[in-house]
């Protein structure tokens, strides 16, 4: 049952080969069996998940089904979900029971999916690794030994073990895609603005944006179509139509123009990487594509640019975990400042401590101008190379990391040259733009994702293009060794 | 840019985190290392450039100026360390 696709399972539960209890009840037991050596979830809700298979079953049986009824699922645990803890990685909200649903959780419930549990993540998603979490490291299904990449790493993993068809994910600088392409699955970032924000926790909104994580394209089209969608509780969430994503995904690839920048094949990106990658697009002329060589000249300041915008917002966003209103409290504070200071040191662990030092440094008086300013004047260049490349292609294609997955502890202590993985997902974030990371040719046993970038909006496209892709290739099929039974 | 000791004590004291002393150094180290990082913006030709906050340059919308929330107080409420009346507790600000 863990090796079909949605459309498969969904088909499955219509005919009764097995109930929507029986396939949860399968995956809760793949997660008892495997996480073991994971770490790939923080919470199990195995009473709530198993109550609204029961419920899905209902549904299925009174022929008032949709094409996700009955099909588990699990959340990032950045997403809030009503009576159920939603720690965001972190200690400072290990006693936080959300008061509500976040508009992506209360879309899922509402299509039928039921929920196996809250996955682990990078301390509040800031993370290329997976090892800032409170909860402890995630494990790489491909090598244990190795990060799964982050700040998704939790929801990356579960599904590459397939413990569960698909999870959700949230995407700032890479947090989709990088993961995806460390553990060999399909994960989707959408255009800014077409996932709610309303109850996904707050790193930097002006680049935060929920998707998708599954085995393939068509899996990531299903359910985000049911994901997406205008939300009058998100301020800046997108009053573009929605549109069902699947309904492109056969069209054929002929005449297609994809861009290749010759920036995202520079110094840094690993011989087999690029070999992989290169692999990859040649497939795609063969499905009728055609390959034009792009400039996005201003590459090279998404790193400075993005390291001051994120760490900015999130010292802003992060002032509310203040031990006041929830989360943690230190013991016996001797006054306000001294509760403050305890409450946020306790609670925090050292990379958001390094990042809110960074922001709150860059947005003091006397430097808003040189840092703040500046990064955000920066940022419109990045988003101007990619609009002129979108002029005369239609998409994007590139590597999604520079290497495959790392060890664990590698880079760890410095957080400089955790940063430098994340140089070809930054500049996407800071445009708003679509994009997806496709599993192509793993390099010596480990997986590598090609990153194909769309135009604002046009993740249909971007779904049609990988979708075609894996009609013509199987690397998205395989999967690690050691969690097939 | 080259961060000192005294650098990381007034922006820990501005972002409300208590950095112990003997953590300092390794903050000096790697704020400075990040901060090294970005100045490569520095570079960037920016004249006549507006600052881009949104990628659509989209505005915060508006909503009409009526009470759509319901109240959650108790529920809210359970979760703070300490309430009484209906009131968050904090340690006595005015003696």
């Amino acid at each position: 049952m863990h090796n079909k696709s949605l459309t498969e399972l969904a088909a499955d539960l219509r005919a009764g080969a097995y109930t929507s209890v029986e396939l949860t009840q399968h995956f809760l037991d793949r997660i008892e069996k495997h996480d073991g050596s994971l770490n790939s979830f923080i919470t199990v809700t195995a009473d709530i998940a198993l109550a609204q298979a029961a419920e899905a079953d209902a549904q299925i049986a009174a022929g008032t089904a949709g094409p996700l009824t009955g099909i588990p699922m699990a959340h990032k645990d950045i997403f809030c979900t009503d009576g159920v803890k939603t720690s965001c990685g972190s200690k400072m909200l290990d006693n936080f029971i959300s008061p509500y649903d976040a508009t992506v959780v209360e879309k899922l419930k509402a299509a039928g999916m039921p929920m196996l549990g809250k996955t682990n993540m990078d301390e509040f998603a800031m993370g290329s690794s997976n090892e800032t979490s409170f909860y402890g490291a995630v494990k790489n299904p491909w090598d244990t030994d190795r990060v799964p990449g982050g700040s998704s790493g939790g929801s990356a993993a579960a599904v590459a073990a397939r413990l569960a068809p698909i999870t959700t994910g949230s995407d700032t600088g890479g947090s989709i895609r990088q993961p995806a392409s460390l553990t060999g699955i399909t994960g989707i970032k959408p255009t800014y603005g077409r996932v709610s924000r309303f109850g996904m926790i707050a790193y930097a909104s002006s680049l935060d944006q929920g998707g998708v994580f599954a085995r393939d394209a068509a899996d990531c089209a299903l359910v985000l179509s049911a994901m997406s969608g205008f939300d009058e509780k998100d301020s800046t969430s997108s009053e573009e139509e929605n549109v069902d994503f699947t309904s492109s995904l056969d069209k054929s690839l002929d005449g297609l123009r994809i861009g290749v920048p010759k920036e995202y094949f520079g110094e840094g990106l690993d011989e087999g990487v690029s070999t992989s990658i290169k692999a990859a697009l040649e497939q795609y002329k063969a499905l009728g594509a055609e390959i034009v060589e792009i400039e996005l000249p201003n590459t090279g300041l998404a790193i400075p640019s993005y390291y001051v915008i994120a760490p900015a917002e999130c010292s802003a966003n992060l002032s509310r975990m203040d031990g006041v209103r929830y989360g943690h409290r230190c013991e016996n504070p001797v006054d306000l400042e001294d509760m403050y200071k305890r409450s946020r040191s306790e609670g925090f662990g050292s990379e958001v401590k390094r990042r809110i030092m960074v922001g709150t440094y860059a947005l003091s008086a006397g430097y808003y101008d040189a840092y703040y300013i500046k990064a955000q004047k920066v940022r419109r260049k990045i988003k101007e190379d990619f609009v002129k490349a979108f002029e005369n292609v239609d998409v994007i294609m590139g590597p999604v990391a520079p290497t495959t997955a790392f060890k664990v502890g590698e880079k760890k202590d410095d957080p400089v040259s955790m940063y430098l993985s994340d140089i070809y997902t930054l500049a996407v974030n800071l445009a708003g733009l679509p994009a997806i990371s496709v599993p192509v040719e793993p390099v010596a046993g480990l997986p590598v994702g090609l990153q194909i970038i769309g135009n604002y909006f046009d993740e249909s496209r971007l779904l049609n293009v990988a979708h075609q892709f894996q009609q013509a290739t199987d690397w998205h099929k395989q999967s690690p060794e050691g969690f097939g039974g | 840019m080259s961060l000192t000791a005294a650098d990381i004590k007034k922006i820990s004291h501005l972002a409300r985190l208590a950095i112990d002393d003997a953590d300092i150094e390794q903050y000096t180290e790697n704020l400075s290392g990040i901060l090294g990082l970005v100045e490569q913006m520095e570079a960037a030709d920016v004249a006549d450039i507006e600052p881009m906050a949104n990628a659509q340059d989209a505005t915060q919308r508006l909503r009409d100026d009526v009470v759509t929330e319901t109240n959650h107080r108790e529920k809210f409420q359970a979760l703070a360390p300490v309430t009484e009346a209906g009131l968050y507790l904090v340690p006595k600000v005015l003696e």
